[in-house]
Formats: structure tokens, C-alpha cells, sequence
């Protein structure tokens, strides 16, 4: 006997209903190669499809803030090599400005053009690492080869400069640790060539890569507005349409004397984000450019600074008042005087602000940090939900963060 | 930045005379008018950072430092706010930002902000008893349960205070007369004992 079923269409609905079952929660984090550090994500899934994002941070807080309230202020250089720790000069030369400005100083303009041509090169090791990474998030390994290339050859310029190749320190409030060595300026130039021709590669290799452009071209779109919200600021701005850059609008360090554009986004897709950072990278090197044909002479740092700035070493050993200055200042550090300072550069990663609150001395009542990452990391919540699990990967790869710099 | 009509419209608040930037005192009951009337009328639509603070000169202990930014008018803008019984109104229904910054003073201060939506710790974990950034905990920390239970159980792991003895890397600019540099927090030393 043959036994027939009729199947309703409610049934099927009803079957339907049953089949999508209870969400999943995924833990994506601490220690996952998307996640760029110790960054873990509790996300809610039904089926492929992301409902609900939960940023849990805090695995790389290493108190910072708390630190720097029991340091000299030149003590704590160092520390700021580790906030962004792609681009620790970038860090050194904002944490100074900012204790500069509490105590008013002005430098002399050999010293700031060093300190951008610093800054700028911060900025294209930043970006070809995260456009690198980016690339491989995305599927692409070739394009992190060319660009591990370029930062190689970066690194042994701030080698050459700082003696150190990530923790540069290279920053004291009033100056610099030393001058430019002799000759280094002409391989910068030549590093400038070379970086311009890998830049051309990576634009051929992935703007108009089709994989690239399906991972990219939509995903994640950050309004004007709601960036502006969430306080999000450099290349994830601009992205997202703001054309608002702190080297151009606030300028700091002598930034208005050069020449650059600031490339701005349509409509703040993952895709947006990374043509900002490319074009960034172009711009920096026009500036760098700039920077070397145009480099004053004169002192390196604050020399009328007597109760900030080291003196020379070779009159530390033989003038007695030097010796008393050197002496001070190493056990007393920098006296700056009281009062309060909010100071924000525009660093790779965005704005990185520093909070100085001094009662005059040595040492800082309060320094807080305000690390662009953190800020960046905020939006997740509001943007991962509606995506794929697979466009995780993709979406904190556009936001370029770093933990250090999150967590403090 | 039209401090005159901030003053006239909200008289609990009080010029500071910022030297970097125009810099007022405002009242925690006022703070989210005055966060509205500057985003709203004044232009300063993105928060570039809030923070909490300990105050050494005024009758409450804690407050919040808000940095407020103009995108349009390229200006800054300081807000300070008495946290009185450590309580101050969240501001994150008018910048979202603000969440996670709120969440951070909290944890660092013990800051309470009203009306926030999720109201959590953010760098410590969830069961840290103290609030690490105020003035009066020390620098090393202080011995907390592991924070996972589980673990602690069979392992007997505790957060300790950081080993830093025997390497003073802190000094602080106190009188010379006082002797070779040393930390300001103390409690570290084996000469003095842990407080």
C-alpha cells in the first residue's frame, strides 16, 4: 500500500520556523590574526549572519595614566613608544608638544621640521602596515610582502636616527634625543623613490582587484554622522566625508608651511577607508619631500630651556653651571609650570590627546591618554551587526586599530 | 565659542580662563543642556574625550574632564564637572562616543553616570574591587582573587602587587634634600610596609 502525505504549506512554514533554531554565541578573541592583538569580540550569530557585537578590551591595560603620575615627564617617553607601537615616533612627538605647550615653550624650526618628517614616516610605516595586514585579512598575501618590504627599509632609517628600530623614544620635552646623522636626508630621498614605486604596486595590485572590491565595496558604511557620534577621527573621518584633518585645520609643529591635500571619502565603506589611507600614504611622501629640500639649520632644541632641556654633554663635563642643570634635571625632571593642557595630533591611527595636568615640578598630577583606537573600537557594536562573519575580519582590518594604544 | 550666551543661559557655571582653549565649570544638573546647546547651536559636534578626574581643590573629590570639538569652527572647548556623591548624567545619549569613555571613568574612578546604558567596567574585569586611577591606590596594586574562579581553585593564583623591587624605575621631583630619587608611592619598599 502506498501511503501518501499531504504537505500544507503552513506546515512548511511551521518546519521553517523550526529549523532556525537558538543563536550562537562565538567568542572571536583574544589571541585570533584578525583581531590584530589582543582584542576579543563576543558576537551573536543566527547562522552566518552577525546580531549582536560585543567588544571585550582591556587585555594590554597596563596602566598607563597611573604610571605617568609617578615619572618624570621625560621618564615617561618610553611609555608612549608602546600607546600606537607602529608609529612610536608619532606617540613621542605628541606626548612633547603637549607638555610643550603647558610649559610654553617655542622651538626652533630645525627641530620642528625634523619632528614632522618623523612623524611622516611614522604615518607611511602605520599605513603600509595596515594596508598590508589588510590585504591578507582580505585574501591577498602578496601585497603584505611588498609592503614588509617598505617598513624594512624604514625601520633601519629610525635605526640609524634613534638607535632603536620600534621603541624609538626618540622625544625629550624642549628637543630631540640628538641631530639627524650626516647623510641620512639623502636616504631618505632615495627611501622615497623606492616607497612610491611599492605604492603604485599595491594600487595596481588591489584597487581594482575584484575579490578585494566584493570583501570591501559596501561593507560596514559609516555615515557622516555617525561618525561624528562616536567621535572617530582621522582616515575613519575622512572616510566617512568630514574633511577634517588636525596637520591642515589645527596645525601644530609648523605643519601649515608644507604642501598636501587631504583626501576625504564618499561614502564610508571599508573600501573608502582604505583609498584614504592609500592616497595618505602619497601625501606623506610629498611632504617628506618637502621636508628634506627645505631643512633648516640651526639648534635641534629649546636651548634657553634651562629647566626642561639637557644641556650638551661635552659642557655637562666641563662648566660647572651645566653640571648643576644636568644634575637638577635628571633628579628633578623638566619643571613645568601648573596649570592644564588638551593636546591632539594627528597621528596614523587618528587624534591621539594628551590630558596633562601639572601642579608644577617634575611630574604630571594627572596625564590621560586618548587613544584613537579605543574610540574606533566604540562603533563596532553599531556596525558589525547585519554582516557576515566572514566581513568581521574585513571591517576591524579597515578600522586600522592597535591594542596598545586601546588599552593603554 | 559664544561663552556669554553659555554663562547667561546656565548660571551655576563658571569661566575657568583656559589658557588653550575656553574652559568652563559646569553643573552636573546643567551638563547635558550645556553639552546640547554647544552641539546643538555652537557647532561642537564631536567629543574628542571625557575623562574622569580626582580634584586636589575642590569640596568634591571626583569630576569629569570633557574636551568637546568643532569640526566646522576648527575649536576646542573644556567642560569641567563636580562629581557630586560621584555621581554625574551620562552624556552619551547626546554622543554616543561617550560610552565607552564613561564606562573607562567609571572603572578608573568609581564615577557613576547617570542614566548610562551599560553601565560596566571596561579595562579591569568585572569583578575588580577597586578603582585603580584614584590618588589613595597604590601604585604596584593591591592583592585581588585571580578572576577566574575556576582557575584560582586548583591553582591557588592571585593578582598580585607588580615585583618591583630591588628596581626603583620611578622618581618623582621632590626636594633634593630628601635623598637619592625615589618613587613617590612608597608602599613598595621593603623599609616601609605595605599599606
Amino acid at each position: 500500500m502506498k501511503i501518501t502525505k499531504e504537505i500544507s504549506i503552513g506546515d512548511v512554514a511551521a518546519r521553517s520556523e523550526e529549523l532556525r533554531g537558538e543563536n550562537m554565541t562565538l567568542n572571536m578573541g583574544p589571541s585570533h590574526p584578525a583581531t590584530h592583538g589582543v582584542l576579543r569580540l563576543s558576537l551573536e550569530l543566527d547562522g552566518d549572519k552577525v546580531v549582536k557585537c560585543d567588544p571585550v578590551i582591556g587585555y594590554l591595560h597596563r596602566g598607563d595614566e597611573k604610571i605617568a603620575e609617578n615619572m618624570t615627564y621625560n621618564q615617561f617617553v618610553p611609555y608612549t613608544d608602546r600607546l600606537d607601537y607602529l608609529a612610536p615616533i608619532a606617540n613621542n612627538v605628541a606626548y612633547a608638544i603637549a607638555v610643550e605647550k603647558l610649559a610654553g615653550l617655542k622651538l626652533p624650526a630645525r627641530c620642528e621640521a625634523i619632528r614632522v618628517l618623523t612623524c611622516e614616516m611614522a604615518r607611511l610605516s602605520s599605513h603600509l602596515l595596515g594596508i598590508g595586514v589588510y590585504a591578507m585579512d582580505t585574501g591577498a598575501w602578496t601585497v603584505f610582502m611588498y609592503t614588509f618590504n617598505e617598513r624594512e627599509k624604514l625601520y633601519s632609517l629610525f635605526e640609524e636616527l634613534t638607535g632603536a628600530r620600534f621603541t624609538t623614544s626618540y622625544t625629550r620635552i624642549g628637543g630631540m634625543t640628538r641631530d639627524l646623522p650626516d647623510g641620512w636626508l639623502a636616504k631618505v630621498s632615495a627611501f622615497c623613490d623606492g616607497v612610491e614605486r611599492t605604492i603604485d604596486e599595491v594600487d595596481k595590485l588591489l584597487t581594482r582587484n575584484g575579490i578585494f572590491l566584493e570583501r570591501t565595496e559596501g561593507i560596514a558604511t559609516i555615515s557622516k554622522e555617525m561618525a561624528l557620534a562616536y567621535g572617530l577621527t582621522g582616515p575613519n573621518l575622512r572616510a566617512s566625508g568630514v574633511p577634517f584633518d588636525l596637520r591642515k585645520d589645527k596645525p601644530y609643529s609648523g605643519y601649515e608651511q608644507y604642501d598636501f591635500d587631504v583626501p576625504v571619502g564618499a561614502k564610508g565603506d571599508c573600501f573608502d577607508r582604505y583609498l584614504v589611507r592609500m592616497e595618505e600614504m602619497r601625501q606623506s611622501v610629498r611632504i617628506v619631500r618637502q621636508v628634506v629640500k627645505t631643512m633648516p639649520g640651526g639648534a635641534w632644541y629649546a636651548e634657553d630651556a634651562k629647566k626642561i632641556f639637557l644641556p650638551p654633554k661635552a659642557k655637562v663635563m666641563t662648566k660647572m653651571e651645566e653640571l648643576i642643570q644636568n644634575f637638577m634635571l635628571v633628579t628633578e625632571g623638566p619643571q613645568i609650570p601648573a596649570g592644564e593642557v588638551y593636546f591632539e595630533a594627528e597621528n596614523p591611527k587618528g587624534a591621539l590627546g594628551f590630558y596633562v595636568v601639572s601642579h608644577g615640578g617634575g611630574v604630571p598630577y594627572r596625564l590621560r591618554i586618548r587613544g584613537p583606537s579605543f574610540v574606533s573600537l566604540s562603533i563596532l557594536p553599531a556596525i558589525v551587526p547585519g554582516n557576515f562573519l566572514t566581513d568581521v575580519a574585513s571591517i576591524l582590518g579597515s578600522l586600522d586599530f592597535v591594542m596598545g594604544e586601546c588599552d593603554r | 565659542m559664544d561663552a556669554a550666551t553659555l554663562l547667561a543661559r546656565f548660571p551655576a557655571s563658571q569661566d575657568l580662563a583656559g589658557k588653550d582653549m575656553p574652559t568652563f565649570r559646569v553643573a552636573g544638573a546643567d551638563l547635558l543642556a550645556a553639552v546640547r546647546f554647544l552641539r546643538d547651536e555652537q557647532g561642537f559636534d564631536l567629543l574628542a574625550d571625557l575623562c574622569g578626574a580626582e580634584w586636589s581643590d575642590r569640596p568634591t573629590r571626583f569630576g569629569v574632564v570633557l574636551h568637546l570639538l568643532s569640526t566646522t569652527r576648527k575649536e576646542y572647548v573644556r567642560l569641567h564637572v563636580d562629581a557630586v556623591d560621584d555621581r554625574v548624567p551620562s552624556v552619551s545619549s547626546l554622543h554616543p562616543g561617550a560610552n565607552w569613555h564613561e564606562r573607562e571613568a567609571f572603572d578608573m574612578f568609581g564615577i557613576v553616570f547617570e542614566g548610562h546604558p551599560d553601565p560596566r567596567r571596561i579595562l579591569m574585569w568585572e569583578a575588580y574591587p577597586y578603582h585603580p586611577l584614584r590618588k589613595d591606590f597604590p601604585l604596584a596594586g593591591i592583592e585581588v582573587p585571580f578572576p577566574a574562579a575556576d582557575v584560582a581553585e586548583v591553582t591557588g593564583q592571585k593578582v598580585e602587587p607588580a615585583p618591583m623591587m630591588g628596581g626603583p624605575f620611578v622618581s618623582h621631583g621632590g626636594k633634593l634634600s630628601e635623598g637619592e630619587p625615589s618613587a613617590l608611592d612608597q608602599s613598595w619598599t621593603e623599609e616601609k610596609p605595605k599599606a
